[in-house]
């Protein structure tokens, strides 16, 4: 197989094409066909995530878990994945479909860098996540939704900015904080209560993992730090050094002690 | 009705392989060569903007000389090549020998079927996980793939620059050192001296991580 190179010269008047265009032209673009019914179709869900902004950028966590009906499908998915060195993104809604969608973002974000020799704006990457959103909007009627989160540091404004979306692939840059996934309401409001402006990183990381263990506590389909088997929620942080993972060791002392501001 | 002269296929051929190494003369070399930790690529390039050196994929580094629209859509060809790939199956798939056998297919097709050959010549270069398994490749402009050794060089001054790193090459070299031996080559085939900002390098380096392909700053480029 020789994806792209046959017939090399495709005059370029046009802005290059992204790679979903490229997908699409060559009938690689992922699609999923429903019958109207969707009913029997039960895939599991990706519930809380979160991100706030703290002093050195902008913090994104996701709890572990993840639902098909009143069933614990997985106890240890990923939620929170870089979209590329300077952002991350965050699922909720249908699994399988969003994790397809993440993928493919990430690939079109290195597509255009490596194309153009320069990264995409922060804002043209939250755009890009949108239309990709919107584009799904078919599958969301018919039940399979997919929510998003995008955060990330801008490297023009020297700032870390976050959006939150909808279904239809509206797009909302947040000041402050954003959460979305069935625990978000009770994550959102625990980080409403516990944020303030210029958190370091340390308290930052006990706020995501504290809303976090509040959404488990409200929420079935959340699922809170598991200290038995080691699961603690993923966290992040993007601050003008890049995307960064905290280290499992560091959150699952956060988990403890917010388990314990619980009991 | 005119009928079109007889051109034997050799002379055919003869001709636009001329033509083509006429075109490819007249641009600045490339050198390509591994070091302890990966490859480095160093170009002649006075353009600050316009690069002749990029990153396909976490491990690929491609260069070209010659015209710069032809190896300028290989490029953007190949990272399609590799992006297309790398989602299909998986990332690991990639590899420079298959991105470089889509090269060869390319350019052979052209050098035979199209109005006029590319002028262009390029290098495909991989490093691997570990020293002894980076892979070079090269690509004429009739489509021939050549899998080089330690170094490699494309451009007017291949044979020169290909002959001086013959004499000096080690294999595990620092970096520094790789690009000293690389600016002393292009320096003894053109007998004079280049300025600091008249370069372009880059390497891939397994010690990146996932994306291996690095630019060398000015910096690093002056102290060699």
């Amino acid at each position: 197989m020789s994806p792209g190179l046959p017939g090399v010269p495709e005059a370029p008047i046009v802005p290059t094409e992204s790679f979903t265009a490229l997908l699409r032209a060559r009938g690689m673009e992922p699609r999923w066909t429903l019958p109207a019914d969707t009913s029997l179709v039960d895939p599991p869900e990706g519930t809380t995530v979160l991100a706030f902004r703290y002093t050195d950028g902008v913090l994104m966590a996701g709890d572990r878990r993840a639902t098909a009906g009143n069933v614990i499908a997985h106890h240890s998915l990923q939620k929170v994945f870089p979209a590329d060195a300077f952002s991350a993104v965050a699922i909720s809604g249908t699994a399988g479909i969003a994790i397809e969608l993440v993928r493919l973002f990430q690939t079109e974000l290195e597509h255009y860098e490596k194309l153009e020799g320069s990264r995409l704006s922060l804002e043209g990457k939250a755009n890009h996540l949108a239309a990709m959103v919107r584009a799904h909007l078919p599958m969301a009627f018919q039940g399979l939704v997919v929510v998003p989160l995008f955060c990330g540091y801008d490297e023009s404004t020297g700032q870390g900015r976050l959006y939150s979306f909808d279904v239809v692939g509206g797009r909302y840059e947040e000041t402050e904080y954003a959460a979305t996934g069935s625990g978000g309401r009770e994550a959102k409001a625990y980080v409403r209560t516990a944020f303030r402006e210029g958190l370091s990183e340390a308290e930052a990381l006990q706020v995501a993992v504290g809303a976090l263990v509040a959404a488990a506590e409200e929420d079935s389909a959340t699922g809170g730090p598991d200290l038995q088997r080691g699961i603690y929620p993923n966290v992040v942080v993007v601050s003008a050094a890049g995307y960064r993972e905290l280290p499992e060791e560091q959150v699952a002392d956060a988990a403890r002690r917010a388990m314990g501001a619980q009991r | 009705m005119n009928l079109p002269f007889y051109v034997p296929p050799e002379q055919l051929m003869k001709d636009r392989a001329e033509f083509a190494r006429k075109g490819i003369a007249r641009g600045k070399s490339i050198a390509g060569l591994a070091y302890a930790d990966g490859i480095l690529v160093l170009a002649e390039n006075p353009s600050g903007t316009l690069h002749k050196i990029s990153e396909i994929y976490d491990r690929i580094a491609f260069a070209g000389v010659g015209k710069y629209n032809e190896f300028e859509a290989l490029r953007v060809a190949g990272i399609r090549h590799a992006d297309l790939k790398g989602y299909a199956y998986a990332r690991s798939d990639v590899t420079a020998k298959g991105l470089a056998n889509a090269y060869a297919q390319a350019l052979g097709q052209i050098f035979t079927q199209e109005v006029k050959p590319y002028e262009v010549e390029i290098m495909v270069a991989e490093v691997g996980r570990q020293s002894g398994e980076d892979l070079l490749f090269k690509v004429t402009y009739d489509g021939t793939l050549y899998a080089e050794g330690h170094f490699a060089a494309i451009g007017g001054q291949e044979e020169q620059l290909e002959g001086f790193l013959q004499e000096h090459f080690q294999p595990a070299a620092p970096l520094a050192e790789a690009l000293r031996w690389a600016v002393a080559a292009f320096q003894a085939a053109s007998s004079r001296t280049i300025g600091p900002d008249e370069w372009e390098a880059a390497v891939v380096d397994r010690t990146l991580g996932r994306r291996a392909f690095r630019r060398l700053s000015a910096a690093e480029l002056g102290a060699a």
